[in-house]
């Protein structure tokens, strides 16, 4: 793209195509031959890592749209099923929505570079401005994916988003049944958020086309920002740029690879393994941590109107940048002032990601008042000033001479890099799971914690033995099949001793001939009969709280850990939130109520639960259930072993996943050191 | 880049490229393997194709049922004295896709033939009890099946195909 090629190829054949459409020419002048600035650093690498993810998004997201189902009675279970079911469905899943996260870190790095290295200024606006729509479609379609597994977020979430339109005066109101297509959010809205979902990366890539060619018309910027004057100051793209991306994306890959195998649930909210309830609002409804700045900001302002324009503006006022800007001088490496405010702009957008997942009272409003201030005034006020009085340090004449230069620094780069991904990670994480008096559950040791975790065999066989002879009075399994008992990574059953397990339940089948309904023995294909035939059964016999569904119940239930502890999670992997509440809870009984609580008429008080007053009596009482393997027979190793049973039903692959990713992590490791060695070698000759 | 002595013997350098190559390669095919496998059927596809079983007391001689395993139409004929007789007076030879019919019934059970109804020809639903061989004949292009299921005339190229099957008692098979 950078002027007409004098590319021949040898082959007669390709000749004959490339004198009809000279694509292989393009190619060749696009991403062989193209000269790249020498001086480029690791930053710009994310470009290249952009472009992967979203082929990834794009190849995984084709994928899951063959197993799933856009209704809004079956979406939830679509996505269950297919994670159950579908060959490598979990990891396909999982590469999906880790995925979206990972684009939005790598666009997040991608955009700070260019706003650090000034690349946004002339001749780069248009490149630039194609670049916030793609933002923008992201963003897009970031919401519309979530909204598709039609979980409690999903469909809060899409509520809440949608909202943001009746906020325009006078057709507000017609504008938001018009996104629904209803009177509220319902199928036809999960029906259009799916097709628009499909669409939407399509676009992106058509805008990604511009953004390169944009991109090939201008030449790249680079970190001293001054455009290459000779030949010494580029170097060609292939091999030294594919190279170094390869490198980049294999770095990237191993972080991804990260939250894929060990953590998939650490970016998610518990709350999305609820399916759907319209008639219930979670506590806290908060969205993707890439949403949370702005909205912090949409939340800071007191006015339904101006909050909407104050988020929307937050993004739209990306594209006056090369105008709000003026200065001369690009790269912020010459800027001294300019470095320190930039530094304390990404300070401002990580507090205000952290407030957009505090609970919107208190300091939390006032903090994000001011921080909505600061970021504001860092385009209106900062930038503009700068430009006018800033002296910057004198900027060197050529690439070559700027590399001539070059002394330690890329040490210091590399040490803000760190701290700055650190800083990220800390500012994004969601910790929105407020307490509510309740007391955090205590923590357990359990065999399948860990990168080496491991289902203890002898755990689920007795936790299948206390779910069906005690919580199965009242909680359905709705998502597991008989022959899951059998599957390998669980009870370890044989095949016989499923069936012989299956027959023992009466199972609904029908119609026959004569149209009527029957029940007959079960089969290692039909799934646990649910204990209630709907929920309104359910409800009424007990109390009017139906007993939830235990298919997900640990990843459903979760616990804010708080500052730091969420950050050391994520190091030691500890994602066992959600068996610990669960084993706490049912230990969590207690006859004598503490003072100053009141526990409503048909209530029981339990330490753990949110609010103390839990609607189930307690359920396990010491000799209850008998063990025939000798362990115990006590409330808690009953709540072990069924907290054990029931994390297997909802993840009931998780030694692959853990398997898998181990062999993973040994490839990407071994392959990013050969690239790190390759890129070396190709580099060696040009510094 | 590469200087006039690596071409003519491996260097350090080569290696290295040749090994960083084959780890991409390895890893690009390993990573292709999940995005095919997963369009095999899945677990709970395969857990419904389990064996079924069919009650034929209620067929009366000279009718026939049809019922679904895998998602495929079987077709239970209970045939007839003269149904039977027709098919096995034909010279086996003589047949485009030779066979017996006493290899496509289980010994005993004459009276059953057990077939999948599909069309060896191009996978249409042929209708029982019509064409020339008192068998089958399939609507779409004119394949003609007798009575026991061997093709006759037409495009198809082969008989139907005898499903898995065995008889649990006298009045009940297993099918799969």
């Amino acid at each position: 793209m950078s002027g007409p090629s004098d590319f021949q190829p040898s082959n007669p054949a390709l000749q004959w195509i490339e004198r009809r459409l000279p694509i292989l020419g393009l190619m060749h002048s696009s991403f062989v031959v193209y000269p790249t600035p020498r001086n480029l650093n690791y930053w710009w690498t994310f470009g290249a890592i952009l472009s992967f993810m979203l082929g990834m998004q794009i190849l995984t997201g084709v994928i899951l749209a063959m197993h799933y189902t856009p209704h809004a009675d079956l979406a939830f279970k679509s996505v269950e099923l297919l994670v159950r079911d579908v060959n490598y469905g979990w990891l396909l899943r999982n590469m999906h929505a880790s995925g979206a996260s990972m684009f939005f870190f790598a666009v997040y790095v991608h955009m700070l570079r260019g706003v650090y290295y000034g690349s946004y200024k002339e001749p780069r606006e248009v490149l630039w401005i194609l670049g916030v729509i793609i933002y923008l479609l992201m963003m897009a379609t970031g919401f519309m994916g979530y909204v598709l597994p039609w979980g409690q977020m999903s469909f809060w979430g899409a509520t809440v988003i949608t909202n943001l339109f009746s906020a325009i005066p006078y057709v507000g109101e017609s504008i938001v049944t018009l996104l629904w297509g209803g009177y509220s959010v319902g199928n036809p809205t999960l029906n259009r958020f799916f097709s628009l979902h499909y669409l939407l990366p399509f676009l992106i890539a058509g805008v990604v086309v511009l953004h390169v060619w944009a991109l090939h018309v201008a030449g790249q910027n680079n970190p001293d920002g001054v455009e290459p004057k000779t030949e010494k100051d580029t170097v060609p793209f292939t091999p030294h740029a594919t190279i170094k991306d390869g490198f980049g994306v294999a770095c990237f890959l191993l972080l991804y690879a990260w939250f894929i195998f060990y953590m998939p649930n650490y970016l998610g909210d518990a709350d999305n393994y609820i399916p759907a309830n319209p008639g219930v609002t979670p506590p806290h409804i908060v969205p993707e941590w890439y949403y949370l700045p702005f909205y912090a900001i949409l939340r800071s302002i007191p006015n339904k109107l101006a909050g909407v324009i104050g988020m929307f503006s937050a993004i739209i006022i990306l594209c006056f940048l090369p105008w709000l800007d003026a200065a001369k001088t690009r790269s912020s490496k010459y800027r001294p002032l300019a470095k320190q405010f930039f530094w304390i702009f990404v300070v401002v957008c990580i507090l205000l990601g952290y407030l957009g997942a505090q609970p919107p009272e208190g300091i939390y409003v006032y903090a994000g008042r001011v921080l909505t201030v600061c970021y504001f005034a860092y385009f209106l006020i900062v930038l503009p000033l700068l430009s006018r009085i800033e002296k910057p340090r004198p900027v060197p004449n050529s690439i070559s001479e700027a590399i001539l230069a070059k002394s330690g620094k890329a040490v210091a780069s590399i040490a803000v890099a760190l701290v700055a991904a650190g800083a990220l990670f800390v500012g994004t994480l969601q910790d929105a799971r407020a307490e509510e008096g309740g007391t955090k559950p205590p923590g357990n040791s359990w065999s399948f914690a860990g990168p080496f975790g491991k289902y203890d065999r002898g755990a689920l066989q007795r936790g299948l033995k206390v779910y069906k002879e005690v919580c199965s009075n009242c909680h359905a399994l709705s998502y597991i099949a008989f022959r899951n008992l059998g599957d390998p990574g669980g009870p370890g059953y044989s095949a016989a001793q499923v069936a012989a397990f299956a027959s023992d339940y009466k199972i609904k089948d029908g119609p026959n001939d004569q149209g009527e309904m029957f029940e007959r023995p079960g089969r290692a294909a039909d799934y646990f009969p649910s204990p209630f035939p709907n929920e309104q059964a359910a409800r009424a016999a007990n109390g009017g709280a139906a007993p939830p569904d235990l298919s997900l119940i640990t990843k459903a239930r979760s616990y804010g850990r708080g500052f730091p502890m969420f950050i050391v999670d994520f190091f030691s992997q500890y994602q066992e939130q959600g068996p610990d509440y669960v084993a706490a809870v049912l230990q969590g009984f207690e006859d004598k109520v503490p003072e100053g609580v009141t526990i409503p008429e048909g209530s029981y008080y339990n330490k753990y639960f949110p609010g103390h007053a839990i609607k189930m009596p307690k359920p396990l009482s010491d000799g209850q259930v008998t063990y025939d393997d000798g362990s115990p027979a006590t409330v808690a190793q009953y709540a072990k072993d069924v907290t054990t049973f029931l994390m297997w039903a909802a993840e009931p692959h998780m030694e692959a996943r853990k398997r898998i990713g181990f062999q993973v992590f040994i490839f990407l490791i071994i392959f990013a050191g050969l690239m790190y060695f390759t890129k070396k070698k190709v580099w060696a000759d040009s510094h | 880049m590469t200087t006039a002595s690596s071409a003519d013997h491996p260097t350090r350098r080569d290696f290295l490229f040749v090994a960083t190559g084959a780890a991409a390669a390895v890893g690009g095919a390993a990573a292709l393997w999940p995005f095919v496998s997963q369009m095999n059927p899945d677990a709970s596809t395969i857990a419904a194709g389990a064996p079924i079983e069919v009650d034929l007391s209620p067929v009366a001689e000279g009718q026939d049922i049809k019922v679904f395993w895998r998602g495929k139409p079987i077709y239970i004929s209970h045939r007839t004295k003269k149904q039977i007789d027709e098919a096995r007076a034909v010279p086996v030879a003589s047949l485009p896709d030779p066979q017996s019919d006493e290899a496509r019934v289980k010994a005993g059970h004459d009276q059953w033939l057990v077939v999948i109804g599909i069309c060896t020809h191009l996978g249409c639903i042929p209708i029982a009890h019509e064409g020339n061989y008192d068998g089958f004949f399939c609507p779409c292009h004119g394949s003609q099946y007798d009575s026991s299921g061997r093709i006759r005339q037409g495009p198809a190229p082969l008989n139907l195909a005898v499903p898995p099957y065995q008889f649990v008692s006298d009045t009940k098979i297993q099918i799969g």
